[in-house]
């Protein structure tokens, strides 16, 4: 197996710096070729990690990522960097543990500082629906080896003693899901940390190199386009690129682009909005989230607090954000946290999500020989990034579906066989 | 706030209101195939531009209708028709 990419040494800066020398740039700038082996749209963490993973563990190498804009500027820089296993269906626990094994050992593999705090993480039931979910998810997880378990009101004051536990709140707490491996990670350095893998191996990243276009060929639909298709490449903002495989990474903007090809995604795009307080001294030693009061929190290790909420009630490519949104999270935060009122919103901002109708993602081949899709991320994908770049490129070098992703198959709507996460993703990202 | 422009109410907060989703029409049941009614219920057009969509007006005259927005600039064009009863998906 090829090396890993350099380590970052301090000595090694201070040197360069004293000798004038250059110090090297996180990714080559090189120019477009006009034919890969694998054309890859999207410079997310998804992206990234299938490119990573196709030059890492499969030798495939003539690779290029490409990205209308910059490396990280959708849902992967944007995110609220919670990472978790969790979920509430057996195919998503195995596949979202395997993505939390190789956070796990991220730092080392790229030789990147990725921050993961695994501090534990919390969803707070306040009715007795929610309290029945949490078990479920519980002894789902049990059942597949996740540290995950239902604790009461007094453990969770124990172990987060800013939250209001009392019976005098307007929606008392009644007991969580505790999930002590769950936390946050620094999504920038994830996201740089793989195009600085795959870019140390030989695959090129192409920023500001838009897909206008999928050619393909020999296809049921107008223009030779869809089921039956095949591709042969893509048309760019800096030209045609002729390429056998073509990998859609394109999470809010995914239907667009499978639209190009002829293929039908259920998928609609929907914002995400998130906040960021000032920095206060670290208090808050969790994640925290409510599904029923729609909110979650985790402070940063600066010491500001971010806080998110359910995706916006209605399709939208418009990432502006709005003050009734804003409103309302600042008075759920202060449901959960009275202490809170006089602290000040620093940021606010917001992402696009590609919502399934299951919450689970579609991944895969598609009725288009060569186009490949890993979409419908949702409001949930970050975490997924690393086990997704890991199965599609086991996907692509084989030529057949592994086996942690068979469920998430485009072909599970039109069979009817549906992987409902909505019980563990809808306001827990 | 979204104005959504109710044909019956006047322009009112999307809160009021609940999104239903692209307006398609409803397969005829006693017809429709299996696969003919996941198709209805699980895909939708998911344009970045016009959408012609379905709105339930919860809180005031509890009518669906049909309109068409854009979804970039939020804008609303072509009035919808009022009392056109368009059911749907929830
Ligand atoms: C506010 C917010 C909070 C979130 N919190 C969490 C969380 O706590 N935990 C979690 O796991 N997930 C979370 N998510 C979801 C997560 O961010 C996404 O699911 C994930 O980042 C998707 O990654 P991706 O690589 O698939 O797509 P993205 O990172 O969105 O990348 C897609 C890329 O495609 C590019 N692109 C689009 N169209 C074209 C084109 N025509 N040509 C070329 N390039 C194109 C875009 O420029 C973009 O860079 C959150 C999302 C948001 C918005
Ligand atoms: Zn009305």
């Amino acid at each position: 197996m090829a090396s890993k990419p350099p380590r970052y040494s301090a000595a090694g800066l201070l040197t360069k710096g004293a000798r004038g020398q250059t110090w090297p740039r996180v990714w080559r700038e090189v120019p477009l070729q006009k034919k890969y082996d694998v054309v890859i749209i999207g410079g997310g963490v998804h992206g990234l990690a299938t490119a990573y993973y196709l030059a890492t563990n499969h030798g495939i190498t003539n690779v290029a990522v490409l990205d209308k804009a910059y490396l990280g500027s959708g849902g992967s820089g944007r995110n609220t960097a919670i990472v978790r296993s969790n979920y509430l269906t057996p195919e998503g626990v195995a596949f979202y543990d395997r993505s939390l094994t190789l956070y796990n050992s991220m730092a080392v593999d790229l030789n990147m500082n990725v921050m993961f705090s695994e501090r534990g993480h919390l969803t707070l039931a306040h009715n007795d629906s929610a309290l029945r979910t949490m078990h479920w998810r519980a002894e789902v997880n049990k059942l597949q080896d996740i540290d995950s378990s239902v604790i009461d009101p007094n453990e969770i004051k124990k172990l987060v003693p800013s939250l209001d536990t009392s019976n005098e709140s307007r929606y008392p707490i009644l007991g969580a899901l505790y999930h002590p491996p769950g936390g946050i990670i620094r999504h920038d350095a994830v996201v740089w940390g793989y195009a600085r893998g795959a870019d140390h191996r030989g695959v090129e990243m192409h920023q500001k190199t838009e897909v206008l276009d999928i050619l393909v060929e020999g296809g049921d639909g107008p223009d030779g386009k869809g089921p039956g298709g095949k591709v042969t490449g893509v048309r760019t903002s800096r030209g045609d690129i002729s390429a056998p495989i073509v990998v859609n990474c394109t999470a809010g903007w995914a239907t667009l682009i499978s639209d190009m090809a002829g293929v039908k995604l259920p998928i609609s795009t929907r914002p995400l909005q998130a906040a960021v307080t000032e920095p206060v001294k670290v208090f808050l030693p969790a994640v925290v989230v409510s599904g029923s009061l729609h909110v979650y929190v985790s402070q940063t290790d600066r010491g500001e607090l971010v806080f998110g909420a359910a995706v916006d009630p209605y399709n939208n490519y418009n990432i502006r954000g709005s003050l009734d949104f804003t409103e309302g999270l600042a008075g759920h935060v202060l449901e959960l946290m009275p202490g809170l009122s006089r602290m000040r919103l620093l940021r606010q901002w917001a992402g696009l999500c590609d919502m399934t109708p299951d919450y689970s993602p579609v991944m895969g081949f598609t009725p288009v020989e060569g186009f490949l899709c890993d979409v419908g991320w949702g409001t949930y994908g970050f975490k997924a990034g690393p086990v997704a770049g890991e199965t599609m490129a086991e996907c692509i070098a084989t030529n057949s579906t592994p086996k942690l992703i068979e469920a998430f198959k485009l072909e599970r709507f039109a069979a009817g066989n549906l992987v409902g996460e909505k019980g563990a993703a809808a306001v827990g990202h | 706030m979204l104005l959504v422009p109710c044909p019956n109410c006047g322009p009112r907060n999307s809160s009021d209101l609940h999104y239903v989703g692209e307006a398609q029409a409803r397969p005829n049941p006693s017809e429709a195939t299996p696969t003919e009614w996941r198709e209805y219920l699980y895909m939708e057009d998911n344009p970045a531009g016009w959408l012609r969509e379905n709105w339930y007006c919860r809180s005031g005259c509890r009518q669906f209708f049909t309109l068409e927005r854009h979804t970039g600039s939020n804008e609303f064009r072509n009035p919808p028709m009022p009392g056109n009863k368009v059911g749907g998906k929830a």
